[in-house]
């Protein structure tokens, strides 16, 4: 019996080094993985937290309607569902103090052709164009109302 | 805009343009291939006694080693926030077939290919930790784990272990590179990749090119060292490789039959860039110059008693063609199931970048690391000492002294 051990000791040996490894993992995940990981879904439960603390960006339509009456020429118009800040950005800031944030210049050309220049992806049924052959280089807005094109 | 992409043609989905698997997801299953298939030659050996073999076991042992160590770094690079892949081990997801990979490939290294390797050279660490000075010294020291002994009955302990390391490494390995197959067979949105047969090809293949890669390692190897070439072994290994060919080109061979007749809704879009797009990696690359190129060679040695230069000249062609066939296997299944968009009614090109994360510079650099820690490797545990007494303890008292590499 002994001199088996003997004879076998190095391989309990390595079995101990193993037994270390798997430890110092366990002991390693036990530190890194946040306790509230699992409670509620396979994340953990203090990111939703985490992400409900972002500050908001997005004001909404409701909210620019307050101080500009652009709504009323949107309405109506080939635009009246796309929200505002698709096109101006995220104006929260400004919303809530105009003065104090300024909404960016908008570069119409490269605007409008984000959602229209032509893309085998898009349906059919959305309005599209191949900005160089169509505007000759002039900007879009030089000949469309960018809150209401069609009219 | 989009019809001014370069490369587009046809109709692609905006999300297909572009391809996200580089060559460095290339590189990924070629280098794991490598080490399953290096692995397997190796167990071989163990397992069925193969005599024929037994210079190249330790040298198998140790490119699986090289290669395996390499192998998760294309991947890491792969990535955008690399240092986050630890998270995979942490918090596994059991239904993510990539966290179940991490463990595979952990305990394939750790508790495969590491303890095979220390028991199979724990005679010469032992040997080494009494006589060699320095760093080196230590380095032994701390291998032997305390233990010194090497008593006929431990190492007779040890083979019996090591062999059923080796039993157990098979399935290991074939679940680690049969992983990666698995990876892209099981992508059912992709007709290039979703096949039940894609992990058994994979496993094939990865055997053709382990075979391979140690054949021409073990040339290297001796050449570099002025070590005469077993002529035997290299019969041995060339046959192996022969038919491991056989089978994998026929497996290959299958699938495309079958694909043909299945004849689904996707056959003329994948044929059509087969004949095109993909006709120099394919049809030539792998087909003519990386199966059939080195299938006749091979078959030639077989068939015909040719002089040893002849054989040796033959053998090392063909291995070097096996692997540029293997290679652009895993770059047409990679790549080439990107190529092609998912609508069936457009191609685009794959445009490899240079000094880029996922470029060819980082490429060619994971390709040569291997073999540089294969160098280091054959440093330390020294491939060729006294494979010819065998393994059986009693006839490996004494260690001979390696020369100081
Ligand atoms: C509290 C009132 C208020 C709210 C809410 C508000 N704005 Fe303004 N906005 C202003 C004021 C005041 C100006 C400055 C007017 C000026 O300088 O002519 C302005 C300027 C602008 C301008 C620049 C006008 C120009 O001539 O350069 C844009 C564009 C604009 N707002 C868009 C929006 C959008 C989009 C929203 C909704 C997210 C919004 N605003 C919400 C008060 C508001
Ligand atoms: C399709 C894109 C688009 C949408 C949607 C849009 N805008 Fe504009 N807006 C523009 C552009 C472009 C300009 C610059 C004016 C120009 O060059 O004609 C502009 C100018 C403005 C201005 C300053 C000039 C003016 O006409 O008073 C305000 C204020 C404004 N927008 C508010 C709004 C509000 C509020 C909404 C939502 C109800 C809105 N916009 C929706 C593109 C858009
Ligand atoms: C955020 C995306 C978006 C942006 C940016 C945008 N549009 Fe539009 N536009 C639309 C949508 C959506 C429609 C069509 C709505 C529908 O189908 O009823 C539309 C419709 C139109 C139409 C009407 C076509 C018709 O047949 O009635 C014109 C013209 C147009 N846009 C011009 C422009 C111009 C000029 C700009 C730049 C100032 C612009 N658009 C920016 C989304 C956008
Ligand atoms: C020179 C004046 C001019 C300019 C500049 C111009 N357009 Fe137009 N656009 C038109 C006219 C006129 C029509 C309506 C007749 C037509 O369909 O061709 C139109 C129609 C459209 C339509 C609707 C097409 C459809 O199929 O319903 C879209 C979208 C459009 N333009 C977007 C743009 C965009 C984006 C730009 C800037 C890159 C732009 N336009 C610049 C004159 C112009």
């Amino acid at each position: 019996m002994r001199a088996g051990f003997r004879d076998s000791e190095h391989l309990v040996r390595l079995a101990l080094l193993f037994g270390v490894g798997v430890l110092l993992f366990l002991g390693a995940r036990a530190v890194l993985v946040p306790a509230d990981f699992g409670e509620l879904g396979h994340f953990r439960t203090g990111a939703l937290d985490d992400n409900r603390r972002r500050p908001v960006v997005h004001a909404g339509r409701a909210a620019c309607a307050e101080c500009h009456d652009t709504a009323a020429a949107l309405a109506g118009g080939a635009h009246a569902k796309v929200g505002c800040e698709a096109c101006h950005g995220a104006l929260a800031a400004h919303a809530a103090d105009p003065d104090a944030a300024a909404p960016p210049e908008l570069e119409a050309k490269g605007l409008c052709v984000r959602c229209h220049g032509f893309n085998p992806a898009r349906p059919a049924s959305h309005p599209q164009v191949d900005p160089e052959a169509h505007a000759e280089g002039a900007s879009c807005t030089d000949c469309h109302e960018a809150h209401s094109p069609a009219a | 805009m989009h019809n001014l992409l370069p490369g587009v043609e046809g109709f692609m989905y905006p999300n297909e343009m572009e391809l996200q698997w580089s060559v460095l997801i290339v590189l990924y299953p070629f280098i794991t291939g490598l080490v399953a298939g290096a692995f397997i030659l190796a167990s071989l050996e163990r397992v069925f006694n193969l005599e024929a073999i037994r210079p190249t076991y330790r040298l198998a042992l140790l490119t699986a080693l090289a290669f395996l160590i390499v192998a998760p770094l294309p991947l890491q690079l792969h990535l955008g926030h690399p240092e986050r892949s630890i998270e995979m081990f942490l918090t596994p997801h059991k239904t993510s077939a990539m966290a179940m990979f991490g463990f595979v490939y952990l305990w394939y290294l750790l508790a495969v290919l590491v303890i095979e390797i220390w028991l199979e050279y724990r005679p010469y660490i032992v040997a080494r930790a009494q006589s060699a000075a320095g760093w080196s010294r230590w380095f032994y020291r701390a291998a032997t784990l305390g233990s010194y002994n090497l008593s006929p009955r431990a190492l007779r302990i040890d083979d019996r272990i090591g062999r059923l390391i080796t039993v157990v490494g098979i399935p290991s390995a074939f679940l680690l590179h049969g992983y990666v197959g698995f990876i892209f067979g099981s992508i059912k949105a992709n007709p290039w990749w979703s096949t039940p047969l894609m992990p058994i090809v994979f496993l094939f293949s990865a055997i053709v090119s382990g075979i391979a890669a140690v054949l021409l390692i073990y040339f290297v190897y001796c050449l570099a060292r002025g070590i005469p070439l077993d002529m035997p072994c290299l019969d041995a290994m060339g046959k192996f490789l022969f038919y491991a060919f056989l089978v994998d080109f026929g497996l290959e061979m299958l699938d495309l039959v079958h694909r043909n007749y299945e004849a689904d809704e996707s056959l003329k879009t994948l044929s059509f860039m087969v004949e095109t797009r993909l006709f120099g990696s394919q049809i030539v690359l792998q087909i003519i110059v990386g199966t059939l190129a080195p299938l006749l060679l091979l078959g030639l040695t077989q068939l015909l008693s040719l002089t040893e230069a002849a054989r040796k000249g033959l053998y090392a062609t063909a291995g070097a063609l096996t692997l540029i066939g293997i290679f652009a296997m895993r770059w047409n299944v990679v790549i080439g199931g990107q190529l092609f968009s998912k609508s069936f009614l457009g191609y685009t090109t794959y445009k490899m970048e240079f000094a880029t994360r996922e470029g060819l510079l980082p490429a060619l650099v994971l390709i040569v690391l291997p073999f540089l820690i294969l160098w280091a490797l054959v440093r330390i545990f020294p491939p060729m000492l006294e494979y010819d007494p065998g393994r059986k303890p009693e006839a490996n008292p004494a260690l001979p002294a390696e020369p100081e590499a």
